[in-house]
């Protein structure tokens, strides 16, 4: 028998038990809670025990499961039912009170509490599917697809449903192929340069040396970006088969995940994941019979946004602070101990295996030209329905802000979106109709990124949001190339004197020419990327610059400094105590006619009035610049 | 801040009791450095010398890998960690007005700890809970949409009863 067969073989058993174990789950009822780290912070955890609690109280024999996230996060606390007899209905804004309901009428009962039902995960005629929203029909979903479906702590469900067949497959061919197949995909890095994947595999299986690496980049820093965290969190194995047809393609038998410490429930997962893998063949000695070996680590990285880049990446490995080297040599050619080493991003991997199953013809009919395949994004900030979603390359961005985002929040105008983190840019309301890809967004000066968005709306200020920006990358600069150490720090001091109102003319020239030199006189992608915030917002949004600098105004009304909080006192309903009540420093008293002040030298500017005040009433405002309170006063 | 002599002596010996785990490589040294964080709360001197020595590397560089990371605190954190999410959404949805009620009700500034080392305060860059900004961790328990009287609540709901219009009174004590 030759290896081949033996792979196919051992792997068609996996599959059998895999499948008993994953269809047995359909017997009787099955509860779906969604208790990623997003599902986490709306309150998962309480919600699961509730459900577990009613099920052993009603005595209901029921499966429960903790599943990843749909990327519904808007809806978070999320459950999704399977009652033999119903369709697949998913739950969203779930609470205590409508889990024990769930469990009280639709599981103990027939009621499927369709008021409270988000929407069904197949086509019925019962209840509207997901697919048939707006939102549904934009999507494709290839990497998310089983994200929220499955156990990511049990392999048998991922196994069940296609997983690690890839793996069995690419193993019965030669490694040059499984090569060839990836550069046929055209499939580009994920990480946010965009480059061939399968051009940096190639290179490093010529590269001379017998041992080598292939690591996992999962140091997902970027400031509003989280779909890293969402895949390793909810389907940890697409990921590690990725990582081992790559090790198997370019001849690596060791791997590695190198994951933020700020994600522990993804470290946690990972973990289980290889634990799993390995008693179920698919890592260690001998992989399901074929003669390769492999094998994969965790190492977590300590908080540095720089070792996002791969050569300092690989010097935090090394036990050196993380900063990055010159390139050339890349690292597919001298990498982790001067070893030959492919570094690609946690959704790069996740592709892999529906590559290799399904071939890169099949890859390239999604997509452009130039960037096949799906992006995944990860909405967030002034969007109704914030969260993960993945859509063809070549979507436009107002699809995916109003179609898949259902747009601005509040009845709010829509102004930008700031694509790509720190390293991105804001594009205004006249890029909406851009076809979004790797080349597209770096013309409109912003950057594909690892595919963070937030949208902004009439009340965020684009010189704060370049500030901010800057401050982020300022701070984790790592230091060696004088460009990026000063010149982001002086660029710092003049944008964060602006949002004072301190700007002077000259600053908006000053603050072009700087970015250039900063652009020029860096190393790595973190120094020549850090001016696009900045850049970005003086081309399109100039005029707000202006209104800081020359009138002392935030047209936004967002920098603390150059606002004041105020009281209409036609509006005040004086006999209305929710402003007083609610401010952390006593600046708020009633006047002789019980109209309520706010004492401008206490306040704090934390907007807590402005919450509290009864939407009725609206009698909290913001003015900018702060000398019109004083001038309001004059009047009355 | 000045360590006791006790609290010295079990850095030395938990750091060693770690080091027995871990072979002689440089490439160790983030893994070993974490341990010891996970394990004492804070990386101190005293720790970082032992693990040089080990690694038979001059101390000087694991003090400069130590510093280089966000992750490494150098000083004991307070019995409850508080840590405000500055990424783009959190900052976009109000992060620094909550950080700044932290401030405000803690009496202390960013990476410093309460002189009663009951809590500490530090900003991460983002814990990808960007759905629920604002978002604040308290020991490792997520927080989202967090307001200002949110932080008064969670405060009260560790036993702290902060008088209106009050700060906590004392020296704050500075972290590296």
């Amino acid at each position: 028998m030759n290896s081949s067969s033996i792979v196919a073989e051992t792997f068609v058993k996996l599959q059998q038990k895999s499948r008993t174990a994953w269809q047995s789950l359909r017997d009787r009822s099955l509860i779906l809670v969604g208790t990623a780290t997003c599902g986490r912070a709306a309150g998962a955890l309480e919600i699961l025990k509730v459900i577990k609690g009613e099920l052993e109280r009603r005595g209901i024999d029921a499966h429960v499961l903790e599943v990843g996230c749909m990327g519904h996060c808007y809806a978070e606390p999320m459950v999704t039912i399977y009652k033999p007899g119903f369709p697949p209905i998913c739950y969203g804004y779930v609470t205590e009170g409508i889990a024990g309901r769930l469990v009280q009428d639709f599981l103990a009962g027939d009621d499927p509490c369709l008021e409270f039902a988000l929407a069904a995960l197949e086509a019925n005629d019962m209840v509207p599917a997901l697919t048939d929203f707006p939102r549904g029909m934009i999507e494709k979903s290839i990497i998310l697809d089983k994200c929220g479906l499955i156990d990511p702590e049990q392999i048998e469900h991922y196994i069940a449903l296609g997983g690690y067949a890839a793996l069995a497959g690419a193993l019965t061919r030669e490694p040059d192929r499984v090569v060839e197949e990836i550069k046929a995909s055209g499939l580009r890095g994920r990480g946010g340069a965009g480059f061939p994947t399968g051009r940096k595999w190639e290179t490093c299986r010529l590269a001379p040396g017998e041992e080598k690496f292939v690591i996992c980049n999962a140091d997902e820093g970027d400031p509003g970006a989280f779909m890293d965290r969402a895949i390793l969190e909810s389907n940890p194995h697409q990921v590690l088969e990725g990582l081992a047809i790559a090790a198997y393609a370019v001849g690596a038998r060791r791997g590695y995940f190198y994951i933020r410490a700020e994600y522990p429930l993804a470290v946690e997962r990972v973990k289980k994941a290889l634990e799993q893998a390995r008693q179920y063949g698919l890592l260690g000695d001998n992989v399901l019979g074929s003669g390769f070996s492999f094998d994969v680590d965790v190492f977590q990285g300590s908080g540095a946004f720089v070792c996002g880049e791969e050569t300092a990446l690989i010097a935090s490995m090394e036990g050196e602070p993380g900063i990055p080297r010159h390139r050339p040599p890349f690292p597919a050619t001298a990498g982790l101990w001067g070893k030959p080493t492919v570094i690609d991003n946690v959704k790069t991997l996740a592709y892999v295996p529906h590559i290799v199953e399904r071939g890169a013809q099949w890859f390239r009919e999604t997509g452009t030209a130039g960037s096949p395949g799906t992006a995944v994004f990860a909405l967030a900030g002034k969007v109704v329905n914030t969260g993960l979603a993945e859509v063809p390359m070549g979507t436009t961005l107002r699809q995916l802000v109003y179609d898949v985002g259902s747009g601005i929040p509040k009845g709010k105008s829509f102004k930008a979106v700031q694509i790509g983190g720190p390293s991105g840019g804001c594009l205004p309301e006249a890029a909406l109709d851009m076809p979004i890809d790797f080349d597209s967004l770096s013309q409109a000066g912003a950057m594909m990124g690892s595919g963070g968005m937030v949208i902004l709306d009439e009340d965020d200020c684009m010189v704060e949001v370049a500030r901010f920006f800057l401050d982020f990358t300022q701070k984790e600069s790592c230091g060696k190339c004088t460009m990026c150490r000063l010149g982001t720090r002086q660029m710092l001091e003049i944008l964060e004197a602006i949002t004072k109102g301190q700007g002077r003319p000259e600053d908006i020239d000053l603050l072009l020419e700087l970015a250039e030199d900063v652009k020029a006189g860096s190393l790595c992608g973190l120094g020549k990327t850090a001016p696009n915030p900045v850049l970005s917002t003086i081309r399109y949004f100039r005029d707000e610059y202006e209104a800081h600098i020359k009138e002392h105004r935030c047209p936004a009304l967002m920098c603390q400094e150059l606002i004041a909080y105020y009281i209409l006192p036609e509006k005040c309903e004086r006999s209305c105590d929710a402003c007083v009540g609610s401010c952390p420093v006593e600046a708020i008293y009633s006047n002789e006619d019980r109209i309520k002040v706010i004492d401008q030298q206490k306040c704090v500017k934390c907007a807590s009035c402005l919450e509290a005040c009864p939407p009725q009433y609206k009698a909290v405002i913001k003015l900018s610049p702060p000398e019109l309170v004083a001038e309001r006063g004059r009047k009355v | 801040m000045n360590l006791t002599e006790e609290e010295k002596r079990i850095a030395v010996e938990q750091t060693r009791n770690i080091l027995q785990g871990f072979s002689g490589g440089r490439g160790n040294l983030i893994p070993i450095l974490q341990q010891v964080q996970e394990k004492l709360g804070y990386v101190p001197r005293e720790a970082m010398e032992e693990v040089a020595q080990y690694l038979g590397i001059p101390a000087v560089d694991v003090y400069s890998v130590a510093t280089f990371y966000n992750q490494f605190r150098l000083i004991p954190p307070g019995k409850h960690q508080i840590k405000v999410c500055m990424g783009t959404a959190c900052h976009m949805k109000g992060g620094n007005i909550i950080l700044d009620c932290w401030k405000r009700r803690l009496g202390i500034d960013v990476n410093q700890v309460t002189p009663d080392r009951e809590f500490s305060l530090e900003r991460v860059a983002c814990v990808g809970c960007c759905t629920m900004a604002p978002v604040t961790v308290i020991d490792e328990e997520v927080h989202g949409k967090v307001t200002p009287t949110r932080v008064d609540g969670l405060l009260f709901s560790f036993g702290v009863k902060i008088p209106k219009g009050q700060q906590k009174e004392g020296e704050a004590v500075e972290q590296q």
